[in-house]
């Protein structure tokens, strides 16, 4: 117990990461209603550039903003094969991550993984220092949720979210789908990017394979968050902090499983059925509610 | 303020589906002009209207709406002119956003979207002003989910987005369709009202045949992707239901048989 205890800031701090990941895919899972799967290689080619610039001596700051502008890149690539090739999203995204794969083996010099260590560079957080680390990157998820929360009020921001609930209208309306589908796998994938560069400083390491299930996991981070706040919070920053908070939670179960003997090769398995079944909750809700509605009827 | 000249379109080319929709439409609305169309399910009604919306591309001939060319305009840039509503409550509006919203997206109908906050203080005020107009009591429900409104009410926000920007023709495809009878009648009501007040060329697609003759100041009548009759003014005014099923008969050599036109009389 004693020892779950002291890992929890520590889970708390990688909540909070995935958390801010989690931001990146409600911006397509919930707000254009696509699921994009590229995000398992924006969120690599963050960590990877990441830790390619600061070692090679870049301001650590300037390294994370190259590092969001290679995942906008990325998004922007699915965008297209989406919206001019006419690939359908998933398959889009998945055509994207598996391409980004070679991309990063390059941008980490060719091998699968590369350190950056907090000794020789100034980071911008690290474990070495973890309630730092949850500091500041609670505060950067407050001024993420922040910009989220003003652009998504905008006019374009507006027309982003008519995009995923209906794109007729969007289109009656003299909205360029097309554009705000692009756009918003741009965005998102920026968001991604982000905050595999802030997991990079945080572990000390960028790895070609840091991204694998990303999407999974950002995805339980939403659906957890949306299944505890969804009555309460109805404000859409508070929804993106309830994403926040998913991946928050997320990781404490998981360092609770793990504390309590799951073997830590089982962990993919463990949280693909963990989503599945989040997943499928609100499918079952729905049944059961016909069930006694039509059973009331007779 | 609406040329449409030769226009043809065939689904399916080449394959067993093959249906022409359209074969050689030529229609000329005025200024100002309230046109109902009717015809059988499968006349071609929708897809004309759609054509003109650009949700399909034509095979041949040309649309154009106020002296400009729009035949190759995709359905976005085309909605700059056109304000429409759709036989399916659902899908004029975008439902899990607020009614407040909707109309922000809808005021901007046409024009450049920028990084400006979405809704003013002042915009809420004159939002309020025009459903008040309404009598639905949307107006004070701005922030409300359009998910809660009901199929008649949704349709009288969609018919409102529609004409906030005034469009240059108004399509109205079927959409009282879908609502019971008395809210049929309100929405149609509705319609005649903004129809009038703002002077808008529109186009209504209609089953009910009642419907067509009493509103707008012409008819055409379709069947088999062809306008077969077109009737306009004092014409139009003495026409009965009965003497546009004799015309269709007529015209067509055959029964204008389709249960909802004949329920609807």
């Amino acid at each position: 117990m004693l020892a779950f205890l002291n890992s929890l800031p520590g889970a708390v701090a990688q909540g909070i990461i995935w958390g801010i990941m989690a931001i990146g895919v409600y911006v397509t899972y919930k707000i254009l209603d696509m699921a994009d799967l590229s995000v398992d290689g924006s969120f690599a080619t963050g960590g990877a550039v990441l830790v390619a610039c600061v070692t090679g001596g870049m301001n650590v700051w300037l390294a994370v903003l190259l590092a969001t502008c290679a995942g906008c890149v990325a998004g922007l690539v699915t965008g297209i094969f989406h919206t001019k090739f006419g690939i359908p999203a998933i398959l889009a995204g998945i055509l994207t991550q598996l391409g980004l794969y070679s991309v990063n083996l390059r941008i980490l010099g060719g091998s699968a993984n590369k350190t950056v260590s907090a000794n020789n560079h100034r980071l911008i957080l690290s474990l070495r220092n973890i309630p730092q680390a949850v500091l500041v990157a609670a505060v950067i998820t407050g001024i993420l949720i922040m910009i989220c929360y003003f652009f998504f009020g905008t006019e374009i921001g507006e027309s982003l979210r008519a995009t995923g609930a209906n794109q007729h209208m969007a289109r009656a309306n003299g909205i360029n789908t097309d554009f705000t589908k692009v756009l918003g796998l741009v965005i998102s994938n920026g968001i991604v990017a982000f905050s595999g560069a802030i997991l990079a400083q945080y572990q000390g390491f960028a790895d070609v394979n840091m991204g694998r299930g990303a999407i999974v996991i950002g995805l339980a981070a939403v659906i957890i968050g949306e299944v505890v706040f969804g009555k309460i919070f109805k404000n859409f920053a508070l929804r993106l902090l309830a994403a926040v908070i998913g991946g928050i939670i997320y990781y404490v179960v998981l360092t609770l499983v793990l504390r309590l003997g799951l073997n830590a090769n089982d962990l993919k398995l463990f949280s693909a059925l963990v989503v599945a079944v989040f997943l499928g909750v609100p499918f079952w809700k729905n049944k059961l509610a016909q069930k006694l509605n039509s059973g009331s009827d007779r | 303020m609406l040329k449409i000249r030769n226009l043809s379109k065939t689904f399916n080319k080449g394959t067993i589906n093959e249906k022409k929709a359209l074969t050689n439409i030529n229609l000329e609305l005025n200024d100002g002009d309230f046109v109902t169309v009717i015809g059988g399910n499968g006349a071609g009604k929708s897809t004309l209207l759609n054509m003109v919306a650009g949700v399909f591309t034509p095979d041949n001939g040309t649309i154009e709406v106020d002296g400009i060319d729009v035949t190759r305009l995709p359905e976005h840039k085309r909605a700059k002119y056109l304000g429409r509503v759709f036989q399916d409550p659902m899908m004029g509006t975008a439902s899990t956003m607020w009614i407040e919203e909707n109309m922000a997206i809808a005021s901007k109908r046409g024009l450049r979207r920028t990084l400006r906050w979405g809704i003013s203080s002042k915009q809420r005020e004159e939002y309020k002003q025009m459903l008040a107009q309404f009598g639905l009591g949307l107006e004070n429900r701005l922030s409300t989910s359009v998910s809660l409104l009901s199929g008649g009410q949704r349709q009288a926000l969609t018919l409102l987005m529609a004409t906030m920007r005034k469009p240059k023709l108004l399509l109205l495809d079927e959409h009282t369709a879908a609502l019971d009878p008395k809210t049929a009648a309100t929405v149609l009501d509705l319609t005649d009202k903004i129809v009038s007040e703002h002077n808008l060329t529109t186009m209504m697609i209609t089953h009910n045949m009642k419907d067509a003759l009493t509103h707008g100041n012409r008819l055409i009548m379709m069947n088999n992707g062809r306008i077969i009759f077109d009737v306009s003014g004092e014409e139009k005014k003495k026409l009965t239901v009965e003497d546009l099923l004799k015309k269709f008969s007529e015209l067509n050599g055959e029964e204008m048989v389709n249960d909802r036109m004949l329920l609807a009389k």
